[in-house]
């Protein structure tokens, strides 16, 4: 694993970022209730849809040491129109005292890792429809997205590697069978596919629920791809000398192909397994996007850009709704990056 | 012809699935006092959701051979009609983006392949990763953004608020620039994909023996580059255009929705919402049909592009 990363490093430098800025953004959601400013669904509705408050360190020509924030003046609250209140300034604290909450479901505190105090309002990314933070959200947000992209891959590859696995191995009405079952799932557009079976459950489930069927939706249609492919390999893989001589030594078949022939695809599955992370994600999107997936109060990045869509006068007037959309893009980007970079080094040709 | 049954078993799988989740779209009327008990039953009947599953599903097999798709529950006008009247729309979208994804994407390939490492490669490459990485659906935000703003391009619908006056050159003008907004987000959000296949493809021709003997012949490089290289690299791509289709489609209903195209994303995202059963096992079956219409043709294509697999 350390000759890997270091052979990761040499061979592709963005790749090598890409990871980092992932972990980072893992740690991140991670750690969301306490580097949050504010909690996910705390309602300031008389700053709605609140422009983004910039950290700033000049002031009247003099620098100052502390990062503060000016006040933030409601000019007509009707049309939402803000100015910044120069007379105003409020220092952005470390470890600042906020509304209680609960962190990691025992810690009962009132401190946040960065904020202003009682009286200032610090919103990084501006604020949404009802006033709430929509950096903290983009934060807590992460939570769904990045996990749902893990969890799901995880799910239709255990599926996809003992579909193909089997297929290849047994071949015959197995072999036919199954890979008809992949080519119904493969021959319709991923996004009917994945509506329809998003119609079979009622519209208004709980998030936890929600959560639970995008996965399987998803898993349910990522894992036919892979078995395919994995079924081409282990056609190949099984004439080698090590499977027969593993059958021959009388293991069953399940063991052959989980312990002998499933690691030979190793190389191969690790890179799909990057590459096909962004899939999930934008899939998750896409569904919390058209209101069909995680629901209000509880953010993702996807129900967030929602109020955008046949919204002119937000996506125009409030163009800090999309935020969200740049962290789905840049998620997207590092997995690729990352699943490229591995690809180059798992390649044998390239040693 | 192998897909046909292909298509019985999907239309049969995704049939079963629907019937399985609690309540139909009657247990919404059920809620509504104004309707009584007896209009829903009688309704029910008419669709033949009184009987068992499979009946069920035969029955509507039985309609969909006459080429009657069933009847909307909340539209009350047959399937057929509501999708007629968007796919076209979609349809359009679709071929718009195709045309257009071609035309850029082929040869930006096949240049970026011949200047392999060098600034331009590198540039347009990193465009195509930013390309591929970036959601269709963000694509379409931004699009809608910047002509919302700057009032450039048409945003939503087909046509504008003069279309009855217009005469037809004009109608087709105008529909075409309400398509303009929708069809560049899509081929934005293709382009890339396409492009580095491309490139691959040409890359890996460049390298093939028979090259290095165009080259030892002394054939000039337009003529190795576009008689010898090109033609079998496209090869490739042209199987490859019945898989993209999917990933169109998909694209496209996306991009419908963001930018309020009235085609088949709309409609099959509203039946889903008001759980109209028929519209979304129909919609998923165009779907289908869709793309094997798209395999189809790439088949036809490839046989036309490739001698060896004509001579088969």
């Amino acid at each position: 694993m350390k000759k890997f990363l270091k052979r990761l490093k040499h061979a592709n430098r963005i790749s090598f970022i890409s990871l980092w800025f992932l972990l980072f953004l893992y740690l991140i959601a991670f750690l969301a209730d306490f580097i949050s400013p504010y909690p996910y669904d705390l309602q300031n509705r008389e700053y709605a849809l609140c422009p983004p408050t910039a950290p700033r360190v000049f002031h009247d020509g003099r620098v100052s040491l502390r990062p503060f924030v000016y006040g933030i003046e409601i000019v007509n609250p009707a049309f939402q129109e803000y100015a910044a209140d120069t007379s105003r300034i409020y220092p952005i604290r470390l470890f600042a005292k906020g509304t209680e909450r609960t962190l990691a479901g025992f810690l009962k505190t009132d401190r946040y890792l960065f904020g202003t105090g009682d009286e200032g309002k610090i919103f990084l990314f501006g604020t949404d429809l009802h006033g709430r933070d929509v950096f903290s959200r983009v934060l807590h947000g992460a939570r769904i997205s990045l996990s749902i992209g893990i969890i799901g891959v995880s799910i239709s590859f255990i599926l996809g590697l003992l579909v193909g696995g089997v297929s290849g191995y047994f071949g015959g009405k197995t072999d036919v069978f199954l890979m008809r079952m992949v080519e119904i799932i493969m021959m319709f557009p991923f996004f009917y596919l994945m509506l329809a079976l998003r119609a079979a459950f009622p519209p208004n489930l709980s998030s936890v629920q929600v959560y639970f069927l995008i996965v399987v939706i998803l898993s349910l249609i990522g894992w036919a791809s892979l078995a395919r492919i994995i079924r081409g390999m282990v056609l190949s893989l099984k004439e080698e000398e090590y499977v027969l001589a593993a059958r021959s030594l009388g293991l069953s078949s399940f063991r052959v192909i989980t312990r002998h022939i499933l690691p030979g695809t190793f190389s191969y599955t690790v890179t799909a397994l990057t590459l096909s992370v962004p899939g999930y994600i934008l899939g998750e999107s896409a569904l919390s996007l058209l209101g069909l997936g995680i629901q209000e109060p509880y953010p993702s990045w996807g129900n967030m850009l929602s109020v955008t869509v046949g919204n002119l006068r937000i996506l125009t007037g409030a163009p800090w709704m999309m935020i969200p959309g740049l962290f789905i893009f840049l998620t997207v980007i590092a997995f690729n990056f990352l699943g490229d970079g591995i690809r180059n080094v798992a390649d044998p040709k390239n040693w | 012809m192998q897909f046909i049954p292909l298509l019985f078993g999907m239309t049969f799988i995704s049939f079963v699935i629907i019937q399985l989740a609690p309540g139909d779209y009657f247990t919404q009327l059920q809620m509504n006092p104004e309707i009584s008990p007896q209009t829903i039953e009688s309704m029910r009947r008419n669709f033949g959701l009184d009987k068992p599953v499979i009946a069920q599903y035969f029955y509507w097999l039985g309609n969909l051979a006459r080429f009657n798709l069933g009847e909307s529950f909340s539209y009350h006008v047959p399937v057929s009609f509501l999708i007629g009247q968007k796919l076209k729309n979609t349809l359009a979208l679709s071929v718009f983006s195709i045309f257009f994804t071609w035309l850029i994407a082929i040869p930006l390939g096949v240049y970026s392949a011949i200047k392999e490492g060098r600034w331009q490669e590198k540039m347009m490459s990193f465009f195509a990763y930013i390309g591929i990485s970036i959601p269709s659906f963000l694509i379409a935000m931004l699009l809608v953004f910047f002509a919302a703003r700057t009032m450039v391009l048409p945003v939503g619908g087909t046509t504008s608020v003069f279309y009855i006056n217009a005469t037809g050159w004009e109608k087709f003008i105008d529909y075409l620039k309400h398509l303009l907004l929708p069809g560049i987000a899509l081929t934005l959000a293709e382009i890339g994909w396409l492009y580095r296949l491309m490139k691959n493809n040409f890359l890996e021709a460049l390298g093939s023996p028979y090259i290095v003997t165009a080259h030892a012949k002394g054939l000039s490089d337009g003529r190795i580059y576009f008689r010898h290289a090109l033609r079998n690299a496209v090869n490739p791509m042209i199987t490859i255009f019945g898989y993209t289709l999917s990933s169109v489609l998909s694209g496209a209903a996306l991009v419908e929705i963001i930018t309020n195209w009235p085609g088949m994303g709309r409609l099959i995202l509203d039946a889903v919402l008001s759980r109209d059963l028929y519209l979304v096992m129909a919609s998923l079956l165009i779907g289908g049909v869709l793309l094997i219409l798209g395999n189809l043709v790439a088949d036809i294509l490839i046989a036309a592009a490739d001698p060896r697999v004509r001579l088969r």
